[in-house]
């Protein structure tokens, strides 16, 4: 049964104001104050080879940018982010910092709270995005053209710092709207004011950079041509299937995928126009699963449920992210396999069968115990694919455990193209680590245009 | 319970905190705040001479921040009280009637001449007040006019004034010192040898507080320009440690009754002033930053240490530590200490490394056995403790001196029982000097 979204969950009336819906949407973790920024930049040892800058896949020299917001230089500081992280807006949003730089931070050693990394960083960040102030400049022109496949983070990394070197990039996007997942997989909560679009506006004003939304690899171009155009191809094109849950009811009316929902909440007009059940069933352990429940309890639904097939312990969602959504409303139930998905008379969904799991032998085996749940609403969230087909056989890219494969540098093992982010293997399905992928990748490509060492 | 009670100069006070000559005591109303709030006494907010002087209508103070708005260090260019001498003086006799258990000095600045200096005694006399104190220490505006620090700069200045005054009052006199000086023990002598009973210090360093790079003028700004004032507060205290010491261990002025001034904040501040022969202290930012109530800590805290301690009464310990202040030359050169990091409580900041690494000896490691680990290399430790003060860690980083009889790794040499020093060390000329 999908009803209109209650307000706040209480019973209330139908659809509120969207001054609700603002606040519902309202930041979770509100910024630092400028004072705050400076009491917790003193915080900050200025380590020596600091372990925070270690556990950053971009390597962000985070003492330096701290040092810079505590003498007064916030700016200086999102220099020297933007420096290795032209996306470091959106990590400081994003990054599971509990598991980067802040549990990297020698305070969680010493007194188990480390310095609020991310939250300096998005301080920093912030002034010059919200300024509009593009920190670097172009070099020269070279005369090379490069063709970015995807606007996500990868895509817009790898992009920005092409240019940078001065060379031309046409970024080519299947969406609408360029960002990737920052713009149609993150939580609204996480990037409030459109700030995906903001940091998209930021790197796109270095210049030389001329996107092509609505374009899709496959469907309105392919790789031989583009091999034919450019220089030089990067593939940042994520990850464009989703898994299926393998259970019989899945296709009842009710029961969608977590991507799509979060895609559609992000794009709609008014979110409070977006359906929601009162009792929502979210079944995976990631991030995309935790984004999806915490929306749907801000949505109005009342009861939402996690399922989960492993222990809490194997969730690919942080403890940070799992106590956000508990203190949010959301119940995990761990150990819980779905098996069946049960329609109700009118075709809808109407309770989930989960199998209660345990470790046998080191394997995850099914208890036999059997558990009802009613739901009126299941989200899959429960990983995504990459979907080769639009790479055509041609290319001769090879790929590793589904995804493209890629050296060090992001050469792929076709000549000419590289690629990164979520859709080559290896990955960490990262904002920050795609970030890396694309920086990586704009550097190798640049030498081998260039023919010389990188700069 | 710890007995605070304190006599200085004949002067007896409930306790030895006293409120310094500023503006927390310049009327009345204050100081019986202060007096409510427990303080032992106050030196009045320095008299002078009708008409009163007139005060700046901008910013007075300024202030040294840390990183959550900590006050470090305070600045100001106020002058002498600006209220009449009559009103003062009224309130002086008031207060000291009302309040007879506390002390009550008076702070005076008049021209350097006799019968100034004599006439404004005979009036001081008349409230009742238990002494009197010569600001020769402030550093601004006063100073310009041949007052304060002026005169404190001149030791012969001091010596002559200090003379007229205790010529002129059966009142102690303590003579305030200021810091902007050369060397602490010249005017400290000449205040001896006019016959002062006690000095007090340290008035405040002369000092600018920043600049505004906007309106390149410094702060505070006053109409876009800005004079230097009088530092102090926290960040002074060292130095006024250094001056207290200098003067109680200096021979000519040794025993001379000292009341210190300079950052006091807490009871132990005071009571590291005291154990350098401080009789009595004297605050004013602690109270200036945190109002009144702070001497309830103070008396509190004192106490404890005290009853800790066994120590019954101040006079107990004051004085305990000028024996081990001591010239460079004296120091035992025998004594080898080498760093130890206790690896338990390490948190691995590198700090230790880096700085030994890029400004020192080169003493510590970045690895150990391909692990981030930083444990001391004796044999290039000199124990100079640069990583115990930069470590982030209490305790976890500690000086270890080595016994006797164990080798330096550093030299090869033993470690001798023996004291030994500069004055006997091979390498001093002068020693040469004396062994030949």
């Amino acid at each position: 049964m999908l009803v209109e979204r209650s307000s706040a969950g209480r019973g209330g009336p139908a659809s509120g104001p969207v001054e609700d819906r603002r606040i519902e949407f309202g930041e979770l973790h509100p910024p630092l104050s400028a004072h705050e920024a400076h009491v917790e930049a003193d915080r900050c040892y200025f380590c020596y080879d600091a372990p925070c800058t270690v556990a950053c896949p971009t390597s962000i020299d985070i003492p330096l940018f701290i040092r810079q917001i505590a003498t007064g230089n916030p700016k200086g500081a999102a220099r020297t982010i933007f420096a290795e992280n032209i996306l470091g807006g959106m990590c400081g949003r994003v990054c599971p910092v509990e598991t980067l730089c802040e549990e990297a931070c020698v305070r969680m050693e010493a007194e188990g709270k480390p310095v609020k990394i991310g939250m300096l960083q998005r301080h920093a960040t912030d002034h010059l995005i919200f300024a509009g102030e593009q920190p670097f400049a172009r070099a020269a022109p070279t005369g090379r053209r490069v063709a970015v496949v995807g606007a996500g983070p990868a895509g817009l990394a790898c992009a920005h710092r092409l240019a940078l070197r001065g060379h031309e990039v046409v970024m080519f996007d299947a969406r609408p709207r360029p960002g990737g997942l920052n713009e149609y997989g993150i939580a609204a909560y996480k990037t409030v004011d459109d700030f995906a679009q903001r940091e998209v506006d930021f790197i796109l004003s270095v210049g030389g950079i001329t996107l092509e939304p609505g374009m899709a690899l496959g469907r309105d171009f392919t790789l031989a041509e583009l091999g034919e155009d450019f220089d030089a191809v990067f593939l940042g094109m994520g990850l464009a299937g989703v898994n299926a849950l393998a259970a019989p009811g899945e296709a009842a009316p009710g029961v969608t995928d977590a991507v799509e929902w979060i895609a559609r909440l992000r794009q709609a007009e008014d979110a409070s126009a977006v359906p929601i059940a009162p009792r929502v069933a979210v079944i995976g352990g990631g991030m995309t699963a935790i984004d999806a429940a915490v929306q749907a309890k801000l949505l109005g639904a009342e009861e939402v449920t996690i399922l989960y097939r492993r222990g809490r312990a194997d969730m690919k969602a942080s403890l940070w992210e799992q106590e956000l959504a508990q203190t949010r409303g959301v119940t995990i139930l761990e150990w819980a396999q779905p098996v069946q998905i049960i329609a109700g008379q009118s075709g809808a969904v109407e309770a989930i069968v989960v199998e209660r799991t345990r470790i046998a032998g080191g394997r995850l085996v099914g208890t036999g115990a059997v558990v009802t749940i009613p739901v009126d609403m299941v989200f899959k969230a429960i990983g995504q694919t990459f979907v080769p087909e639009p790479l055509g056989a041609a290319a001769g890219i090879r790929l590793e455990g589904g995804r493209i494969a890629v050296d060090a540098e992001r050469r792929t093992s076709a000549p000419g193209i590289w690629a990164g982010g979520d859709c080559v293997a290896g990955g960490q399905d990262l904002t920050v680590a795609a970030v890396e992928d694309g920086k990586v990748a704009a550097e190798s490509i640049h030498r081998s245009l260039t023919g010389g060492a990188a700069p | 319970m710890a007995n605070l009670a304190t006599e200085f100069l004949g002067i007896k006070s409930p306790n030895p905190f006293w409120l310094a000559s500023a503006p927390p005591t310049d009327k009345a109303y204050n100081v019986v705040r202060a007096f409510q709030a427990g303080w032992g006494g106050v030196v009045w907010k320095t008299l002078g001479e009708d008409p009163p002087i007139v005060n700046v209508n901008g910013p007075r103070y300024g202030a040294v921040h840390g990183p959550d708005r900590r006050l470090l260090g305070f600045n100001n260019i106020e002058l002498i009280t600006d209220r009449p001498l009559e009103v003062n003086l009224r309130e002086i006799k008031e207060v000291k009637r009302a309040w007879p258990d506390r002390a009550l000095v008076v702070s005076l600045m008049v021209p350097c001449e006799e019968r100034n200096w004599a006439d404004i005694l005979a009036r001081v006399e008349e409230t009742g007040a238990d002494g009197v104190e010569l600001n020769f220490g402030c550093p601004h505006g006063m100073s310009e006019r041949g007052m304060g620090s002026a005169v404190g700069q001149v030791p012969e200045y001091i010596e002559m004034v200090a003379r007229w005054c205790k010529a002129h009052t059966r009142m102690p006199v303590i003579v305030k010192l200021t810091p902007n000086i050369t060397d602490i023990r010249y005017p400290a002598r000449a205040a001896a040898k006019g016959g002062a009973d006690a000095v007090s210090l340290i008035n405040t360093v002369s000092s600018l507080m920043g600049v505004d790079l906007d309106r390149m003028a410094p702060v505070p700004t006053i109409d876009g320009k800005a004079s230097h004032g009088g530092y102090c507060g926290p960040a002074v205290k060292p130095i006024a440690l250094n001056m207290v010491a200098e003067i109680a261990r200096d021979p000519a002025t040794n025993g001379m009754p000292l009341s210190a001034i300079g950052g006091i904040t807490t009871w132990r501040d005071a009571a590291e002033f005291m154990a350098l022969g401080a009789g009595t202290v004297q605050v004013c930012t602690a109270a200036m930053t945190y109002g009144f109530r702070i001497v309830q800590e103070m008396i509190a805290g004192l106490s404890q240490w005290m009853d800790e301690k066994g120590y019954t009464s101040v006079s107990d310990f004051v004085g305990l530590a000028v024996p081990n202040v001591t010239d460079w030359q004296y120091l035992n050169l025998n004594y080898v200490t080498k760093a130890r990091i206790d690896q338990e409580l390490c948190i691995k900041c590198g700090r230790c490394h880096v700085v030994c690494e890029d400004t020192s000896h080169q003493a510590i490691t970045r690895t150990v056995a391909g692990v981030r680990k930083f444990e001391v290399i004796d044999s290039e430790c000199v124990g100079c403790n640069l990583c115990v003060s930069v470590c982030p860690v209490e305790n976890c980083i500690t000086m270890e001196a080595l016994p006797p009889g164990a080798t330096d790794p550093r030299t090869g040499l033993p470690v001798e029982a023996a004291y030994a020093n500069w004055t006997t060390h091979p390498n001093n000329p002068m020693a040469r000097v004396a062994a030949e």
